[in-house]
Order: C-alpha cells, then structure tokens, then sequence
C-alpha cells in the first residue's frame, strides 16, 4: 500500500471540517486520510486525486466535476468486505468515515493506466452515438452476452454476492407540510411552516442542511450564513411537530403528494450500522409521506459549458469549486481558469483568490460584463477576458491549459484569435438549472423561462415551488419566496404562517447572463475533439448532431439514441444542454425542443431501503392453523396454499414423499387418517333471505335444504365459468355455515358482498368470514366412526346421522359442530371446534386413535384420494374457462330454479354448449406404472406432425395404491365422446405416452363407501 | 325448526387452551423489564368476540344493542364505546358492523342476550376463536405503529378511545387507541404468528419487553 | 398512491387499503334470460376507457368492506368525489367543462 504525502491540497484554515479528527480511508488500494466533516469527493481532491473513474462507452480518464448529488463521474463501489458492497455511491454524497474503502467501477484493474483507454481512444470515431444499437443489435440471441461485456466495461457498479448484514425499514409519515431542500428558501419556509403550528417534515439529502448557505459569501443579519442556519435548525428541533431529516433524498414524487424519503442513518458512519445503545439500527429507512403541501425548494444545478476536451480531470462547474475551497478547506488545483456566461460564477474565482493561488483568468462570454461580483474581480486586478470562452481544454490525465478564443454565440462561430493559458483547472458555468425532477415525476411537464434560462416546475395539485427551482436566483429573493410559499402551503391546510419577518440580506447586484450552452469551436461540431454532454453516458455534441440527422426529432427519440440523461443520472448535468444542442441542430428554440420526462429514482437507491424490513421470513405473511406446532412436532413436510402453510406430507424416518403419500392412502383407504381442513374459508351467513341469496349465488337448488343438512354447492361467475366450490350447512332456517375453497375465501366474501351491496340490498342477510374461528379436523375412513365414538356421546349411526347430515354435541368435552361429508369417499366426519380448544380434540383423537392406527395425512394424500373419486380442485382441474358442464356436474346446476341466478345466462350462449369444449375425463396411461406430468398437453394422434392440434391437458395425476396404477384427470375437447379411445401426450424429452379416456371417477363410482 | 342455530364453544370442563401466540418464536432481543423497553407487548387471550350486524337507522336496534351489552353503539367510524370496569368494547366497523369484545367466557351470554332483546334483522356471530388482543405501551408505540401502518397515529388524528379498521404490515388489523400512551391491536388468529413477530421486530430498535 | 376519501369511514385513506374493481354503474341486466347474446357479452365485457373523469367502482378492503364509487381523472389522477352504492354522480366531463 502507497502512502502518499498529505492532503496538499488542504486549506489551513477554515472550512466546515474537523482537523482534530482525521479519518484513514482507501481508494483503488491507496491510504489516505481526510477529516470529520469531508465528503469521499473532498477528501479526494484533498489529497490531489484527479482521476478517479473511466467514462461509461469511451474509457477516458475521468475525474470530480461537481459537489453533489449531480456529479457523473466520481461514482464509486464502496465496501470493506463482500457483504457490505454498495455500488453507485457518488463520492460527492458520501460522508467521509474513519476505514471507508472506496475503488473505481471502471477502468480495472489500474483507473489512470488500462487498456480500455487506449481501446477507448481509438475506438471512438467507431463508436458513434447508436453504436450499441447498430452494432450489437443482431444476431438477436447474441445480445446477453454483448451486454453482459459491455456492462463490465462500462463500470456501472456491482452488488454484493453475500447477504447484506444490515437491517432496512420502511415508516408511514403524514403532515401538513413536507419541506424539500434546506437551503435559504427551504429554511425560511419551514421556519415559518414551524412557528404556525403545522406539522412539518423539512428533509435534505446533503450531510448538514443549510445548501447554498454553507458556501456562500453572503452574510444574513451580519453574520456568516451559516450562523442563521445553525440559530433556525436549533429553533425547528425545538418544535415537538416539526422533523428534520438531514442525508434524506426525496427520491420519488407520486401521485397524491405522496412522497418517498430515503434517509441514509448510518451509511455516514461506517459500511454496516454500528449498535446503538447496544441495539441494532437500521442502515437506511424509506419515508413514505402523505402531505398536505410539498414546498419544493430543491434549489438549481450549475450548467457547464460544453466545450472540447471538457472532460479531462480538473474540469469542474464553478459552484463546486466555491464549495470545495469555503465548505472542505479544499483547493482543487494551482492555477485557475474560469470560463463563465453569468456573474454568479464569478464567486469561484474570488474564493479561489481569497486562498492565496492563481487565477489565471476570468474568461466571459458577454461583451460588457458589470454587476457586483464582476467589479470585485477586477478590482482585484484579476484578467478578464471578455466576449470569450473556453473553447477546449488540454491534458491528458489532468488539465494543462486552455484555449481561449472570442466567439459569436449568436453565429455560433469562433471570430478571433486563440490564446493558450496555462493552467490546471478550468471552472465553467453555463447558467443554474432548477432542479425540475420531482415535480416532473407526477407528470407535470416542466415550463421554460427566458428570463432565467431555464425550465421551472410545471404545476402540481398541492405543491409550492420557492427559491431557485422557481426560478429566484438571489439570496434574498430565495428567503422571501420560502416565506411566501409556507404561507400559501399553510392557507391551503387552513392554517396562518407566523413570525414571518425576512433576515437581512444585502442585495447583490448580478448582470444578466448570455445563452450559452455548447461553446463553438475552429473545427465543425463533427470534426472538433470531443464535446461531452452528458458525461455519465458519454454523449458528446457530435452525438446529438448525428440523432438529429438520423431523423430523430423528438427529444425523447434524442435521449433514447444517444443514452442522454439516462440511468442513474437523470440528466442533472446534461439534459439542457443537450436540449440546446439539439435545438440549434433542428433549427428551433429549447422550449420547442421539448423536455424529457424525468424519472424516480431521483438518485440510486439501495435496494435494502425499497424492501424495508419486508425479507426473510416477514417477506410475506404466512398463515398457520391453530394444529401448526403439531405438524411441525410430528415431521410434516408443507406445502404453501396462498399464504398458508398447510401439511404437505408426514414423512416417517427415511420415506420418501411418494412412500409417505402411498401409506397415508392405504391407512384412509382401510382404517381412518386425519387432516387438519382448517384452511378452507367458512363463512357464516344470517338473515331471513339468506336461502334466497344461496340460491342466487350457486349453480344448484337450495330452497328446500333442511336444517341440520349440507349440501355441496358450485359458484360461477356471470359468465358461466366456475369461480369455487364448497359445502354449506343450513344451521337454522336463517343461518347457513358456507365453506370456500382454501385459496377462495377472501375472494367468495367480497363476492357476496359485492353482489348483495350493489345488486340485491334489499335481501335481508350479512356474511363473516369464520374461518380462523373454527379448527376443522376431518377423520376419514372406514374405522372413523368407531374412533369418534370414543370421544362423543353422539348418536353416530348411520340412521340417525347420515351421510351429509350435521350435528351437534362434544367431541373430547369440547362443543363441537360435526359435519359428515366426505372428500375422500370414506366415511367422514369433519370435527368443527372453537381454534382456541383444537390442540386438546386432536391430541385426543390421537390418544383414542392409536388402536386404529390413526394416520395424520397432507394435502398431497387428501389430492390422490380425492381425485380417486373424480372429486375437481377449482384453480386445479379448472382455470376459469370451465363450465359445470364440462365438469361432468350436470347434477349441480338448476336449470329450473326461478331466478336467473350468477351463471346461469351464460350457460345458454352456443359456446357454452358446444359439444367440443373441453371436458373432465379420465385419463388411465396403458404403461400403469406410469404418472403423467400435470400440464402436458394431449394430441389425439400417434403421429406427430407439426403443427398439430392440441386437445386438451392434464389437470390432476397420481399414483394411486389402491387401483395400483398411475392415473389422472384431464381436460379433453369433447372428451366424453371419447369415452374408451387412446390419446398421447408427446413429452419434452421426445416420448409420447398414451393413455386411455375412462370416466373421471376410478374408485368406488357408487358412492357406497361413505354411506355405511 | 329454529331459525338460528346457538351453541356454547367454551368446554364446561376446563380443557387445555391454546391462544393464537400459543406457538410463536421470539427470535429479536427482548428487554427483561418493562421499564427500560420502548414498547411492552402484553397479549390479552381468550376473550369474547363478537361480530354484530344490523340496522344503524332502526332505533331499536340501536337501542336494544345498548340495552343488552350496557354500551352505546357508536354510528360513526373511529370512537369505541367502552365499559372498562366491565371489560366491554364495542367498535364501529362499517355503517352495519360492529365488533363486540366481553370477557372470556362471556361471548354466548353476550350473543344470548341480543338475540334476546332485538328484532327485525340482525346478525350475531361469534369469532372468539379467530382473534386476539395485543396491548402496546410505551414511549415508542406511536413510531414503531409508523413501522405498521399507514393510518396516521399522529394524537391530532388519533385520540383516545379511537379505533379503526386498516392494512398493518402485509396484512390487516383493527388499531385501537385505550389511553396517551396505551394501544390496542386486534389480530386475526392465523395472521398472529406473522405479526407479532413483525411487530417484535419493528419494536427492537426502541427495546421491546413481551409481559406475560 | 392515490388519497381516497372512504364516504362510510368519511375520512381518507391510503390506496393500499382499497382495491380498484373497474368501471361503476354497471348493473346486471333485470332479466338475464331475456337479453340476446349480444346484450349479453356486453353487460359482462364491455367496458369505457375514457381520457378524462371515469366513473369507478372501488372496495375498501382493509377498513369498512364497504362498495363505494369514484370519479377520478385518468389523465392527472385527481379523484374528483366518491359516493355510496345507489347515488349518481355529480361530475362527469361535460360538467367540468360547463364549470370552466
């Protein structure tokens, strides 16, 4: 490791860094040390590291350009070890910490010396804008490898491969008003927001609120700047209402004023969160917040000039330069060129001055440039040079000159002589972009201005723009606007702002800036050295010329062609310029141009902040029955249903899943096994018309059920396709016990009330789901009575307690409602218990059933047993396209009920009666040890010929230990005409089984094993 | 033939009971005393729930309701009626539902009585074995119930004795807020597990004590 | 995120307490058996796309479990009023053009 001599570039005095504290931290495998207080960026330039990544397309040596969220180059992997990898953290944003390991994405293995540079070099005039589409485009299948490559070389970061170590949250917040940006406007509107009494969040993604202010020159009520945000930070936190969120990026403007923060809590720290009072806190947390107004006071983004060669490092936009030297201590170089359009810029130069090193010159593209800062410079007796600019820098890995030449930016033309300056920095500034992308992501399409510009943002129900980003560019109409903005916000929310007295600023007076985006050079736009744009995606001037001759008119086609303003840039630095560009290309102004739609994420986010504390096993609610520590006690295996976890199988020792579900089979088939049936949704339906609604909302007949019956029941939709199914109970003349498929039951509630609320209001009855109020354990087999007649003092005979019968009593000594209806075709009873009581009945049942050999069974078992019997699973063995009909389940549909009950209509339409539906057969494989494949698609011919018709598919299929052959269900084009023939299921793997078309019930067709 | 079918679900015996915590893991760190925890979760199993259907615009069902469980019937979202001393709560649900919590044990008696004294067309059914109750306090309740919910819990929007209906987590619960500093959740039995231990978790940062 | 004013609970809630359940006022013909196919198919398929105010049905799922309606701009989003099953709106494109 490399210890370079220290921090040359470091101010002795001033700043808003801690000289006490340094920090060691590495870059690219080099030691450093900064100080509490630096930025990664800071600290960087501190130490004179001038390149610190390359470029995205052409591999050119790139270095720090800016000093916020808006930088494009500096755009780092961070992490100490493979877990805590970050990618994408601009090192501008990122808080210095004692041990912060930071290394380029691009330019492996060495950044300042590799060979994609000189590929890079070279190949550019081969890689135009559209390279990648023209190039990579075809052969089609070829495109994840290329990209794959391409990704690599172009260095956009990488995750981590282990699991993040850290913990994520997401929090709900509502307020009146949500203050974006902390700066003067911010400031002074969330002071005043605070002293009305509203409940304000004031939010800031920079590491101290307080923006422009902790740079600037200006003074408020005679003191320095920062002076009046420290005494209005110390006020707002006073404020029980009001929260400050320092390093929290609005990251997403959504419909509603509803906004996302991404607060970074502990990334400034170190690379995992540290413990807090001995607790685990959480790395970074997402704000979700209602708002009633949102003030966005997001401020503006400098503009560089685009001239040639303006990416070689110590290129910078002139505000970074300001804030490096007053907020870090930090001067990025020896010898300065300012480059400038507007007076503004002109503080960069003074700054610079003010720490004791060379300006070489203020170079000026305006004629007669007169405001304040314009007079201080000169009476400093800095050059200046007028009616010029910047037209290319020199350098290899970091600026060694200028040219500088008068230009005509109206005839966009170099018009005299060029001049070389020797220099090491070149600051530019081409104008201040309001900061338009929040507002843009609601869909508000930001508005020109001539008189500043640039775009300010379009209007958004509930929103209030103050300070730059609406276009008041001076320190005093800032404040003021924040003043009338939290007033405007709290009138809207029906509150008075108070306190509202502005501090004192005095007023400097700044000339008007010149348009002037891309700077002319000797040679032609296509033949000058690289312009760049949009350095994050390496779009220079040439490329855009190129889209425009191409034919690409529309912006959004520009942007899409030549990847400006894309990814996790968003245009901060680029997308104006490249606007202008293009305009002067098409011949037409900017605001004809258009502008781009810009996206959230506003800057990257991690993905642990967007899954919050929704991973690992709270990803997703799972549900248990009240017998779930049993089945887990007892070896069961699980299978997930919806959100439930219900028991799969019930492996005992070595068996495998097909000797387990076998086992469970032959105990229900010739003794008795049970299932916990707790899943199914139950819904308990009470009111005087409760029958009549049954009857409207099933396919079959319900008027003459009698108390202390069940029936099953179809459901449809109104288009006659079966939607569930389930058996009720009539528990009173006006009290039915409804059951619903597992998966079904929140859907049939909302179903029931959809219908009764907007359709029928005027039947009397009301619906509740019960279902995790009873526990339902159904003893299936030929000994279940026996067993239950251990635990009950029921009359279980079958002359008084029939086959789809219910009754009531104990079972166990706990009240109980037995049903007896069967899904197996056994003698059944499902035991229905309070959940609270269940774990004592089913242990009973256990105590009692051992002599029975009492065999616990899963939902694979309950599949084989019931398809045995020809018995459908809806969502199974239907899909939404199948009628009763084709089910084979005449018998359940009542054609002669009087009401035209849900379904019914549809049922009549000639293509529910086609007789070529698809329809439940049977399927038996001639090779009866085989099990065909769920899914497979059935042909009706031996011979395969493509393209051929398919048939029908496998809906269900099962060994079965009792028919002692493989066996399925299948939905078959007018399959009971088929009755008898051979069908065959060609298979990926080039077999082609067949199987014979038999009935859909294979055991017992009679029924009479569950009614003895 | 009746035209309701009633049936007392609690054993006359005592017989072993199991709450829908019963087989929860707490798998965060838990603070040993209440004192030092942010949040203290106390589960309140085995009472009485209720689901009451009916007529808000029948006086005598209005009536009749507070005549049988001795609270008013609120006919607006948001304040409970409640008889603490009693142990009896009753929360607007929706304009015709309302959820009736009693003591343990209480819930037949509770459903005897209504079905008593109304008439016209009601609903009574019980739904003690599909829910219980967490009691929440503690300094931090407010934030880590932020963790949970979208509802607002700020006390401007959330007064004492409100409660409301609305999505926690991945799923649903009824927020009721019994004091300052006193909260309620009431959560359906199989969705338990799944939220008591997100609510654990959302509540370690502030300390959490689980109180038997 | 949409905001949306519950008129049972009258106050608002968050989207994910909702769930969208696609055009309003579409009523099941009175007599089923008596419709052609056509009428039908329409009744159970056809439904308005509009640019502008759209007349919706939506389900407060996690709160009253109540129907209710909504007229919201499909452009801008903004929900323009809800209201109970039974009620008509009160705002449809003609009237926001009147109210200009």
């Amino acid at each position: 490791m490399t210890q370079p001599s220290s921090q040359p570039n470091r101010l002795a005095n001033n700043g808003r860094i801690d000289r006490s504290r340094p920090l060691r931290f590495q870059f690219n495998g080099t030691s450093y040390q900064g100080y509490a207080g630096d930025t990664l960026a800071s600290a960087l330039l501190a130490n004179g590291v001038d390149v610190v990544n390359r470029s995205f397309k052409y591999a050119r040596v790139r270095g720090i350009v800016a000093a916020g969220a808006e930088e494009p180059n500096a755009i780092l992997q961070l992490g100490r070890s493979e877990a805590e990898q970050v990618p994408n953290v601009r090192a501008t944003q990122q808080a210095l910490y004692d041990g912060l390991v930071a290394t380029s994405t691009s330019g492996w293995p060495k950044v300042d010396g590799d060979v994609m540079g000189v590929v890079g070099k070279m190949g550019g005039r081969f890689m135009p804008a559209g390279f990648y589409y023209k190039t990579f485009m075809s052969p089609a299948a070829m495109w994840p490898k290329y990209e794959k490559a391409i990704r690599k070389a172009a260095g956009l970061g990488r995750a981590p491969r282990e699991s993040d170590p850290d913990i994520y949250d997401h929090i709900n917040r509502h307020c009146d008003v949500l203050v974006i940006g902390a700066g003067p406007a911010g400031l002074a509107a969330a002071l005043a927001a605070g002293r009305s009494g509203a409940r304000v969040i004031l939010c800031d993604e920079q590491e101290e609120m307080g923006g422009s202010l902790l740079d600037t020159r200006e003074s408020i009520d005679g003191q320095p700047a920062a002076a009046w945000v420290e005494r209005v930070l110390a006020e707002l936190a006073g404020v029980a209402d009001v929260l400050l969120l320092p390093r929290t990026t609005a990251n997403g403007y959504h419909d509603h004023n509803f906004v996302t923060l991404h607060e970074r809590r502990t990334e400034h720290l170190a690379d995992s969160a540290p413990l807090l009072n001995g607790r685990r806190q959480v790395r970074a947390r997402m704000h979700k917040v209602r708002a009633g107004q949102v003030i966005l006071a997001t401020g503006t983004h400098e503009r560089p000039l685009v001239y040639a060669n303006n990416d070689v490092p110590g290129n910078m936009v002139a505000g970074a330069i300001s804030t490096y030297i007053r907020r870090y201590a930090v001067v990025p170089g020896k010898r300065l060129v300012l480059s400038t359009s507007n007076d503004h810029a002109y503080r960069a130069a003074l700054d610079w001055h003010d720490t004791g090193r060379e300006v070489v010159a203020i170079v000026d593209a305006r004629e007669k440039p007169d405001g304040d800062l314009v007079t201080e410079a000169r009476s400093r007796g800095i050059r200046i040079i007028t009616g010029s600019a910047v037209i290319e820098t020199r350098g290899a890995k970091r600026v060694t000159g200028a040219l500088v030449a008068s230009i005509d930016i109206a005839g966009f033309k170099v018009s005299g002589r060029v001049e070389e300056l020797a220099c090491d920095t070149v600051g530019s500034s081409g104008g201040y972009s309001p900061v338009v992308h929040l507002a843009a992501h609601t869909g508000a399409r930001p508005e020109w201005r001539d008189d500043i510009l640039g775009f300010v943002p379009g209007k958004v129900k509930g929103q209030v723009v103050a300070g730059g980003v609406n276009g008041k560019m001076s320190l005093a109409e800032a404040l003021a606007d924040g003043l009338e903005a939290a007033s405007n916000a709290l009138m809207a929310n029906g509150l008075e702002a108070q306190g509202g007295t502005l501090p004192k600023v005095r007023t400097v007076r700044e000339g008007k800036a010149a348009a002037l985006f891309d700077v002319p050079h000797l040679k032609p736009t296509m033949r000058a050295p690289k312009q760049f744009v949009d350095l994050q995606n390496d779009v220079t001037t040439a490329g855009i010329a190129l889209a425009t001759r191409e034919g690409f008119e529309s912006i959004e086609h520009v942007k899409r062609y030549t990847a400006l303003g894309f990814g996790t840039d968003q245009g901060k630095l680029g997308n104006i310029n490249g606007m202008a560009v293009a305009a002067r290309c098409l011949g037409q102004t900017i605001p004809e141009t258009g502008t781009t739609v810009f996206r959230p994420n506003y800057t990257p986010i991690t993905f642990g902040a967007i899954a919050g504390r929704h991973c690992r096993e709270l990803f997703d609610p799972r549900r248990y029955t009240a017998l779930h520590a049993w089945h887990v006690k007892h070896g069961a295996k699980f299978e997930e249903v919806g959100q439930w976890m219900r028991p799969w199988y019930f492996p005992k020792g070595n068996e495998s899943m097909h000797e387990a579900v076998q086992r469970e089979c032959r105990a229900v088939r010739e003794s008795v096994g049970v299932l916990d049936a707790s899943t199914l949704g139950k819904i308990e339906i009470q009111g005087k018309d409760a029958r009549e609604f049954l009857g409207r909302l099933y396919s079959n007949p319900w008027a003459k059920l009698d108390v202390g019956k069940c029936r099953y029941g179809l459901m449809c939709k109104d288009d006659g396709m079966v939607m569930d199914d389930g058996v009720t109970a009539c528990l009173g003349e006006n009290h039915f016990h409804m059951t619903t498929t597992t998966g079904g039951a929140a859907g049939v509630l909302e179903w029931l009330e959809l219908w009764h609320q907007t359709e029928w209001p005027e039947l009397e009855v009301y619906f509740n789901s019960t279902t995790d109020h009873w526990v339902a354990m159904a003893i299936n087999g030929p000994n279940a009575r026996k067993l239950l007649a251990e635990l009950t003092d029921m009359d279980l005979s079958n002359e008084n307690f029939k086959f789809m019968d219910w009754r009531e009593g104990t079972v166990a000594g706990v009240p109980a409602r037995v049903f007896r209806i069967s899904f197996t075709g056994e003698l059944s009873y499902e035991i229905n218990v309070q959940a609270n009581y269940a774990m004592h009945v089913w242990e009973a049942l256990f105590e009692k059933g051992e002599k029975y050999g009492l065999t616990p069974y899963g939902t694979e078992t309950m599949h084989v047993l019931r398809a045995e019997k020809g018995f459908i699973i809806v969502g199974q063995d239907t899909d939404g396209s199948v009628t009763p009909e084709d089910l084979g389940m005449q018998w359940c549909v009542g054609y002669k009920k009087p009401f035209s009950w849900i379904g019914r209509r549809a049922l009549t339409r000639p293509d529910t009666k086609r007789e070529d539906r698809k329809q439940m057969v049977g399927l038996k494989p001639l090779d009866s040890r085989l099990v065909l494949e769920e899914g497979a698609q059935i042909v009706l011919e031996k011979e395969l010929k493509l393209p051929m018709p398919m048939a029908g598919h496998v809906t269900s299929s099962y060994f079965s230990p009792v028919l002692g052959h493989g066996f399925a269900l299948a939905l078959l084009k007018g399959g009971n005409q088929r009755m008898g023939q051979t069908v065959y299921l060609p298979m990926a793997d080039g077999k082609v089984h067949a199987a014979e078309v038999v009935s859909p019930v294979f055991y017992d067709p009679k029924g009479d094993r569950q009614n003895v | 033939m009746s035209e309701f079918a009633t049936i007392d679900l609690v054993p006359t015996e005592p017989v072993k009971a199991e709450s829908p915590l019963a087989m929860c893991r707490v798998d965060v760190i838990t603070e040993p005393k209440a004192q030092s925890a942010g949040v203290v979760v106390r589960e309140h199993a085995f009472l009485g729930h209720l689901v009451l259907r009916g007529n808000a615009g029948d006086a005598g069902f209005v009536n009749g309701v507070e005549q049988a469980l001795g609270v008013p019937l609120p006919l607006k979202m948001g304040p409970l009626s409640v008889d603490e001393a009693r142990g009896v709560s009753l929360q607007w649900i929706s304009p015709d539902e309302w959820l009736i919590i009693v003591p343990g044990g209480e819930a037949f008696a509770a459903e005897q009585r209504l079905r008593e004294t109304l008439g016209g067309h009601f609903a009574v059914m019980n739904v003690s074995g599909g829910q219980t109750v967490l009691e929440l306090s503690g300094p931090a309740v407010p934030e880590m119930l932020m963790k949970c919910t979208p509802y607002d819990v700020h006390p401007n929007h959330f007064p004492v004795g409100k409660g409301v209906s609305t999505t926690f987590a991945k799923t649903t619960a009824i927020i009721r807020r019994l004091d300052e500093d006193r909260w309620a959740l009431v959560i359906r039995r199989s969705f338990a597990d799944y939220l008591y231990r997100w609510l654990l978790d959302a509540s370690e940062e502030f300390g959490v004590h689980v109180a038997r | 995120m949409l905001h949306i004013y519950c008129p049972h609970c009258e106050e608002y809630r968050e989207e994910e307490e909702f769930r969208p359940k696609g055009e309003a006022h579409i009523a099941r013909p009175q007599n089923p058996e008596e419709t052609s196919d056509e009428e039908w198919g329409d009744y159970l398929f056809f439904r308005k796309n509009p640019r502008g105010a759209h007349h919706e049905q939506w389900y407060h799922a996690a709160g009253c479990r109540k129907f209710f309606n909504v007229t919201r701009d499909t452009v801008s989003y903004e929900i323009l009023e809800t209201y109970k099953v039974g009620e008509l709106p009160t705002i449809d494109d003609t009237s926001r053009r009147a109210a200009k």
